[in-house]
């Protein structure tokens, strides 16, 4: 009975309920050696430091025409070449990372929003509420996303910002299942029905049990879909319902430089490969994400990290 | 109402001494069982509580013991309307909290509260020990201010015999008997007056399973607390309980007190639980006969008519499939819902479990 | 007594996990008659699950398993998965927990129990399965066998389950039984049929059990031999009767002193449980003495924290004698429970 013989005594100090060290310290410090989040990490900050400081960085501005120096393959002068109308192709991707990535940030920070919420009340209290929320996630689910944010962009006509709130909607249902699935879940574990029989409220539950327990599946879909909202921005911008010539964004350039493929490849490739990168980094940025803000896997990642040759998990207890 | 739960005298009498905290009356909880398909009927219910009587005096620890299935646990969640009452009704304290508003009910929670099974599940794996241990206060505006709480909670966690230093830790840190300690902590946090152990014991090891029993004990003594010891261990139920309830498929079948219980069953259900019991003994277990009871426990979908035992019964005679009997004093202070006792024949009366 | 069907010598079980290098099992040793039901005792993390698992080969393929196996005369340990999954189906019957874990939940009970039958050609065809199949489920109590054979595990009771696993478990006619918690899950009326049951086919097919349990009340039931394992170690054992009338180990005392009575003198409540302080150490961190030092209320000898006691012979008694079994009690201690203080053995 003596605390003295548990593993987890130590001397007595002043007592704080708070986590020992800040619960943010150590997910970010985790987050940082790891090499693939430290490389996703620095991409993403990367690309915000692009979006940010665009107009210092870039050499050019984003509509310099000069159809003297059309499509000149990357060399001194124009690192990444120059596209049809002679434009510099790396100042265009620079200037475009803002585009893309408020893309990304607005139109899945929609789609969060409303999603989580709706699942969130759907999944907890069931019932009518559930029915009729998910019914109508059900009816916006039904469209092809690309269909739904044209149709939507038909109504509010293109533009980058009406692009934003086009695909915000599209991924609305995903976050709202994804979110209702994990709340389904975490409802029905003790630790909620315990939280209960001690007085806890609705809205505390939610906010203090439930949606941190309902959190890695919706911090997935997060990463998942900031990929796919770059992507849809380049869909909708190739279909000349996003951004509006001669602004830049990835995804214009790249279907633009499409049809130049084999004569510019440059024109394709360089737009595209940011796209991935950016694609990348949020997955990897997603995943470590996940990792490291539950509490356990914190605990595994910092004993492994503190042994880093023995990095498998304990799976057998007797 | 007569011989409801173990306590025997006149309605005058029993009013004289009403030491009782927590009274449950013709308390049922059915779930409804749905038909599958497109158009989903309502075709039946579990009958998990189904019609109980309890009286739970002050300071005292009832244990309440049956096998999985029986709706000793539905019980327990039902007294305390974590899990709603389909009628029947309960009084804590003097009040019916089957007709309390939500927000009563919330304020409720503060005085009647649960330890629950499994200490691995009953801890949100998120949230720090001492963020646990604190809830109730914040829920209930106890102790306000960040200093004042955290001493709350440093009391708290020394109380179960924990260091203060460990608030700062997330469950999963902590072994199954120092989860449940934690649970405990929760639990006591609000200064309740009555807590429902639910299983609370079953999911830990044997040598820490004691520690635990001690410190409720201990707990009880030094707070003056209620317990509804609810468990399927009838050696651990013996040990902490002043009176036993046994439960068989939705029903109380015998109370008394825990000594004569466990020394002279009346029920034949009670009979066959207690000779089951392995003794950690082998000499004692050389020597004694099991009553082995043949087949399963009824589907609490469909209740046999008359006693609900006599399906399985040794010793079932002619009243049994035709009346259902009614707890009635086999010797005092300890009653049985069995017609081998008392007035043979004497049913549970119709109009009793439509809530009195 | 004849030829023993199981002897396991110096059994050892390691994993590697992220917290270190994992010692589950350090160096068991026991065997099984014929006829005999050896207990192996234990609180969880004591390492009795891992140490049958290691035998049958249902370890991960990264956990180093070391010693030997002995099952008939031909070592476990060094056998081949094909080998191994004849001697599964064969030789050894399992029992474990959960009795969902060893039936498929797609097929009926009559196609599982048909298949093994098939399988290692107890039968010459599937009417003849069919047959023997229902003989088996009426051996171990199941109401309506033949009905039974057509229906879906989900459709059964816990307690109904567990006996169409033992029926499958028998269904080889196995020289041993390995019996993994196998009635923890159950209620005490059902715990005690199966109980009753398996001592029933033990006793016509002189079959060998090895019931693994935390519960000393099973153990007192069933057992004639009984191993108390405590971090991976066998502290004490013996004669069912030595173990709990004479326990030697201050562990053993621990763990018989911390069991509430059921039929307790006095009022309830008014004993105090003999709890044993703190938990049992991880397998990653080990104590260097004996493994029960850390929680030991008696700590009868300084050597107590820097040497490992061995298995030694519990000295004799007034009266009775350690020579009088066959079986001899053991207890891995320094400290001699009869004489209070003190050295046994060396």
């Amino acid at each position: 009975m003596s605390a003295a013989q548990d593993p987890v005594a130590v001397p007595a100090r002043r007592i704080s309920v708070r986590p020992a060290r800040g619960r943010f310290t150590t997910a970010l410090k985790l987050l940082l050696t790891s090499p693939p989040t430290l490389f996703a990490t620095l991409v993403v900050a990367g690309v915000v430091v692009l979006a940010l400081f665009d107009e210092l960085i870039a050499p050019t501005g984003y509509n310099e025409v000069d159809v003297q120096q059309r499509l000149l393959p990357p060399g001194q002068g124009h690192w990444f070449g120059t596209d049809d109308l002679g434009r510099d192709v790396l100042s265009r991707v620079v200037l475009g990372a803002a585009v893309s990535l408020q893309v990304g940030a607005v139109a899945v920070g929609f789609s969060l929003l409303v999603g989580v919420t709706a699942g969130l009340l759907a999944g907890y209290y069931g019932r009518w509420l559930d029915t009729v929320l998910m019914r109508l996630m059900d009816v916006l689910f039904a469209f092809p996303a690309i269909l739904l944010a044209i149709a939507v962009i038909a109504i509010l006509g293109p533009g980058t910002t009406n692009a934003m709130i086009a695909i915000g909607i599209t991924y609305t249902p995903v976050f709202a299942r994804v979110t209702r699935a994990a709340v389904l879940g975490v409802k029905e574990s003790v630790f909620v029905r315990a939280s209960r029989s001690v007085g806890v409220s609705d809205a505390r539950m939610l906010l203090r049990h439930v949606l941190p327990n309902a959190a890695p599946p919706i911090i997935v879909q997060t990463s998942v879909s900031l990929a796919f909202a770059v992507l849809a921005e380049a869909a909708l911008s190739f279909v000349g319902l996003g951004t509006q010539p001669p602004a830049p964004s990835w995804g214009r350039m790249l279907s633009e430089g499409r049809s130049y493929l084999e004569d510019a490849w440059w024109m394709a490739v360089f737009p595209g490969l940011a796209i991935v990168l950016l694609v990348l980094a949020f997955n990897l940025l997603g995943d470590g994400l996940r990792d490291v803000l539950d509490p356990q896997q914190r605990s595994a990642l910092e004993a492994a990290r503190a042994k880093p040759r023995r990095r498998r998990r304990a799976g057998v207890g007797a | 109402m007569s011989t409801a739960a173990g306590q025997a005298g006149t309605p005058a009498e029993r009013g004289a001494r009403d030491d009782v905290l927590v009274r449950a009356r013709g308390l049922q909880v059915h779930f409804p069982v749905s038909s599958k398909g497109l158009r989903r009927r309502r075709t039946g219910a579990v009958r998990a509580v189904d019609g109980v009587d309890l009286d739970i005096r002050r300071g005292e620890t009832l244990g309440l013991v049956g096998e999985s299935g029986c709706g000793k646990s539905t019980l327990g969640n039902a007294l305390l309307r974590l899990v709603e009452p389909t009628a029947g009704r309960v009084e804590f304290d003097g009040t019916d909290v089957t007709a309390l508003s939500a927000k009563a009910l919330r304020a409720l929670r503060r005085r009647a509260v649960m330890v629950f099974q499994d200490p691995y599940a009953s801890l949100d794996p998120r949230t720090t020990v001492g963020q646990t241990v604190a809830e109730p206060l914040q829920v209930h505006s106890l102790h306000r201010g960040t200093e004042a709480r955290a001493a709350r909670v440093a009391e708290l966690l020394e109380l179960v015999g924990l260091d203060p230093s460990v608030a700062s830790r997330y469950p999963h840190e902590f072994s199954g008997g120092q989860r449940q300690r934690v649970g405990i902590a929760r639990a006591l946090a609000g200064e309740p007056d009555f807590v429902v152990c639910d299983e609370a014991i079953a999911s830990l090891d044997v040598s820490v399973q004691a520690q635990v029993l001690n410190l409720l004990r201990d707990l009880q003594q030094r707070l003056g607390l209620t317990y509804l010891f609810v468990s399927h261990d009838l050696a651990a139920v013996r040990h902490v309980s002043d009176r036993i309830a046994v439960m068989y498929l939705g029903r109380v079948v015998e109370v008394g007190d825990a000594a004569d219980v466990s020394a002279r069953p009346q029920h034949p259900y009670a009979q066959a639980l207690l000779s089951a019991v392995p003794l950690p003994d082998p000499a004692a277990e050389r020597r004694r006969e099991r009553i082995v009871l043949s087949g399963d426990v009824p589907s609490a979908t469909r209740v046999p008519s008359g006693c609900r035992f006599r399906t399985r019964c040794p010793r079932a005679f002619s009243p049994c499939p035709d009346v259902d009997p009614a707890l009635q004093e086999v010797e005092p202070a300890h009653t049985a819902a069995c017609h081998l006792h008392g007035v043979v024949g004497v049913p549970v009366a119709a109009g009793e479990h439509t809530g009195a | 007594m004849s030829e023993p069907v199981l002897v396991v010598e110096d059994l050892r079980v390691q994993l590697d996990t992220p917290r270190g290098n994992a010692r589950i099992v350090n160096g068991l040793s026991y065997s099984v008659a014929p006829g005999e039901t050896v207990a192996v005792v234990g609180e969880s993390g004591s390492g009795k699950s891992v140490s049958v698992m290691a035998l049958l080969g249902l370890l991960p393929k990264r956990a180093r398993v070391t010693g030997s196996a002995r099952f008939r005369g031909r070592d476990l340990l060094t056998m081949r998965e094909r080998e191994l999954r004849a001697v599964r189906g064969d030789g050894v019957g399992m029992v474990f927990q959960d009795p969902m874990t060893s039936l498929n939940p797609v097929l009926t009970i009559g196609r599982q129990l048909t298949e093994g039958l098939l399988a290692h050609r107890k039968v010459s065809g599937k009417r003849e399965a069919r047959e023997r199949a229902a003989q088996l489920l009426a051996d171990v109590g199941l109401p309506d066998p033949r009905g039974a054979l057509d229906r879906f595990p989900h459709e059964l009771s816990g307690g109904m389950r567990q006996r169409v696993v033992i029926a499958t478990a028998l269904a080889g006619d196995p020289a041993l039984l390995i019996a993994d918690e196998a009635t923890t899950a159950l209620d005490v009326t059902v715990q005690a049929q199966i109980l009753d049951l398996v001592a029933r086919l033990q006793d016509e097919h002189r079959t060998g059990v090895v019931w693994i349990t935390h519960d000393l009340g099973v153990v007192a039931g069933v057992a004639d031999r009984v191993l108390v394992m405590y971090g991976g170690r066998c502290v004490e054992d013996g004669t069912v009767d030595d173990v709990f009338e004479r326990p030697a180990h201050p562990y053993t005392q621990g763990l018989l002193g911390s069991l509430p009575q059921l039929h307790d003198g006095g009022a309830g409540g008014s004993r105090e449980l003999v709890a044993i302080g703190g938990t049992p150490p991880p397998p990653t961190d080990l104590p260097p003495g004996c493994v029960f030092w850390p929680r030991c209320p008696v700590r009868g000898d300084e050597r107590c924290a820097t040497e490992q006691p061995p298995l030694t012979p519990v000295g004799p008694r007034d009266g009775a004698g350690a020579g009088s079994s066959a079986v001899p009690h053991r207890a891995a201690t320094f400290y001699d429970a009869a004489r209070g203080a003190g050295e046994v053995g060396s």
